[in-house]
């Protein structure tokens, strides 16, 4: 048991857990992989490549730039910004005009969703100006 | 304890709430591994990472979030997999080869028949305002993916091959399933086919990952009170205490946001991602406030004015295939029966207050339908007694799902209908004119548009 935890460095339990995880991932990838093998093995470790190296220093450097705000300030840019940018990850395909048969299958414009996703970006910024007018304006009274 | 994942001997270490060193001069207060060589410069030195947010205790919060909702996630796909009826038919089947990965396939049932609706209106919803905080899951164990030396063992080399089909697959299912819902079809094949076997990917990676991790997490979920955490501002937020796990930085930077702020942001993206997304599940009055989600509005007014899954236009469906020249035809083994659609009017009609219910997690309140029985269309070819399933066919040219197969449970539930009518008018062409089919509880592109031929499977 020792000597196993020594060359392995965890227990025989993982390397069995493990194991039968492995096997079925095959199982399942063996049939994920069965056409378009090299685009669809692009996607699937592509995904994590793309977010691990570029999505998320990405949002860490835009969030450094964040600290030319004052700290009262920060997290009034912070959030507003943060939940915009969640909007339009998710939603990008119809903000941005990207799903080319949605007008036709549906039959509902395409051209609602920029306006609206402004819309909202500008509200949630609005909002938090208006928050922190109000939070300078209590703490310059109770001051 | 077995089922521990491979970790630097030190792991136990720091337990107590002595803070760590702040000054960053010198090596870090916990060695990165007990190598005795110091990582390259980069992100691979414990002390690149400067969150004081970042910990396991964060990191446990998210985790255990993330675990019953992707476990609602997974037991809802599988709902939806099964509602297609898949070992059926192989016209059902989008996924022949898929094993025994079907083994716990039922008859999908027809009640309640608001069913399907809630079970993807979940699954969809769910997911979407799941997205922030799995990205904040990703984001609080990040320097993990830097961990120096990157291999230290045969264990530790297994748990990150492990750990790199869970992020991939993760991303994979929730980037093909956000893309889906909206049509924008890049994805590399058939949604069905990258959706399904990925979820599988995905949870032989998933069960491990939550085995390794189970233990960890209550622990550090015990450590601290969520609600006295909740109640530490900014300025008196502290880092949690250096441990081996890695997460904690080991040259903390002034925090900006405390514990409470953090979750508060990513639970406001959730909310956001549930509020411009629900009401296109939600329907009635809610439906406008899916602002942008793809079915957030209703296409026209009047009896037809309901959500349009695929329009005539777009697939193939010309004028004529749908004029006065249209017959259904009616089979069963050794009888065939040809009606105009006068015909099919001159049959009995029954009504059903039924909704469109969509894999694209939308759905459409009850429309009031009316038609002709499907067990009475068995009749007209002599299955008089119980109803077997039912193979239907559309005039529809191109795309997928232009004939499909009813289970016999469905042809018999009384209110699936052959529909000819919808809120008191004709079908309009968009909703399957001059019929449809429409059965409770069945997932949208199984309710087939511009049918015209049924052939029952025999007596059942």
């Amino acid at each position: 048991m020792n000597r196993f935890r020594r060359l392995y460095g965890a227990s025989p339990l993982h390397l069995l857990l493990a194991s039968a995880s492995f096997a079925l991932t095959a199982y399942a990838g063996v049939r994920l992989f069965e056409s378009e093998a090299m685009e669809v093995a692009v996607w699937l470790f592509g995904a994590a490549v793309l977010h691990d190296l570029v999505l998320l220093p990405l949002y860490c450097a835009a969030d450094r730039a964040l600290g030319a705000v004052p700290p009262r300030a920060l997290n009034h840019v912070r959030v507003p910004a943060f939940i915009s940018g969640l909007l339009l990850l998710v939603w990008y395909p119809l903000i941005l005009s990207r799903s080319a048969p949605y007008a036709s299958s549906t039959g509902l414009s395409p051209n609602v969703f920029r306006e609206r996703w402004l819309l909202i970006t500008a509200a949630l910024f609005g909002a938090s100006a208006v928050l922190l007018l109000l939070r300078q304006w209590r703490s310059g009274r109770a001051a | 304890m077995t089922g521990t994942p491979p970790r630097e001997p030190e792991k136990e270490q720091g337990g107590g709430n002595t803070p760590p060193r702040r000054d960053g001069v010198g090596a870090p207060v916990l060695a990165p591994a007990a190598t005795g060589r110091r990582p390259p410069p980069g992100p691979t030195r414990p002390e690149f990472w400067r969150s004081p947010l970042r910990g396991p205790w964060l990191t446990a919060v998210l985790g255990t979030v993330l675990l019953f909702g992707i476990t609602v996630l997974f037991v809802t796909g599988l709902l939806s997999y099964a509602a297609y009826n898949p070992d059926l038919a192989a016209v059902n089947d989008q996924t022949p080869g898929k094993g025994v990965l079907g083994f716990y396939l039922f008859p999908w049932p027809t009640d309640p028949p608001w069913l399907y609706r809630l079970t993807q209106g979940i699954h969809v919803t769910l997911g979407v305002a799941l997205v922030p905080v799995l990205l904040a899951k990703l984001w609080s164990v990040i320097p993990k993916l830097f961990a120096w030396p990157p291999l230290r063992s045969p264990g530790h080399a297994v748990e990150r091959l492990s750990l790199l089909l869970l992020v991939g697959s993760v991303l994979f299912e929730f980037a093909t399933g956000v893309l889906n819902i909206q049509l924008h079809y890049v994805f590399p094949g058939s949604f069905y086919t990258l959706h399904f076997y990925g979820a599988w990917v995905f949870m032989a990676a998933f069960v491990v990952h939550v085995a390794f991790r189970l233990g960890p997490t209550v622990r550090s979920l015990r450590a601290r009170r969520l609600r006295t955490e909740l109640r530490v501002p900014a300025e008196r937020t502290e880092p949690e205490p250096l441990d081996g796990t890695g997460l904690v930085p080991a040259r903390p930077a002034a925090p900006t946001m405390s514990r409470r702020g953090l979750l508060g942001m990513i639970g406001a993206g959730s909310l956001a991602l549930f509020a411009v997304t629900a009401g296109q599940s939600i329907g009635g009055p809610l439906r406008g406030t899916a602002l942008l989600a793809p079915h957030g509005r209703d296409p026209g007014s009047g009896p037809g004015g309901f959500q349009i899954n695929k329009t005539a236009a777009s697939v193939g469906v010309r004028a004529r295939d749908i004029g006065p020249d249209w017959r259904l035809t009616v089979r069963a083994a050794g009888r065939e029966t040809v009606l105009t659609r006068d015909r099919v009017m001159a049959l009995p009609q029954h009504t059903a207050a039924l909704p469109i219910a969509c894999v694209e997690g939308w759905s459409t309140d009850d429309q009031h339908w009316s038609g002709v029985r499907l067990t009475d269309l068995a009749a007209l070819v002599g299955l008089r007694g119980a109803a077997p399933a039912v193979f239907v066919e559309s005039v529809q040219r191109h795309g997928s799902f232009r004939s499909t197969v009813l289970r016999d449970n469905q042809v018999r539930d009384s209110r699936s209908l052959l529909a000819l009518r919808v809120n008191g008018a004709d079908l309009s062409p968009d909703h399957g004119y001059p019929a449809r089919i429409i059965v409770p509880a069945n997932p949208g592109v199984h309710n087939t548009k511009w049918v015209t031929r049924l052939t029952f499977r025999g007596p059942a």
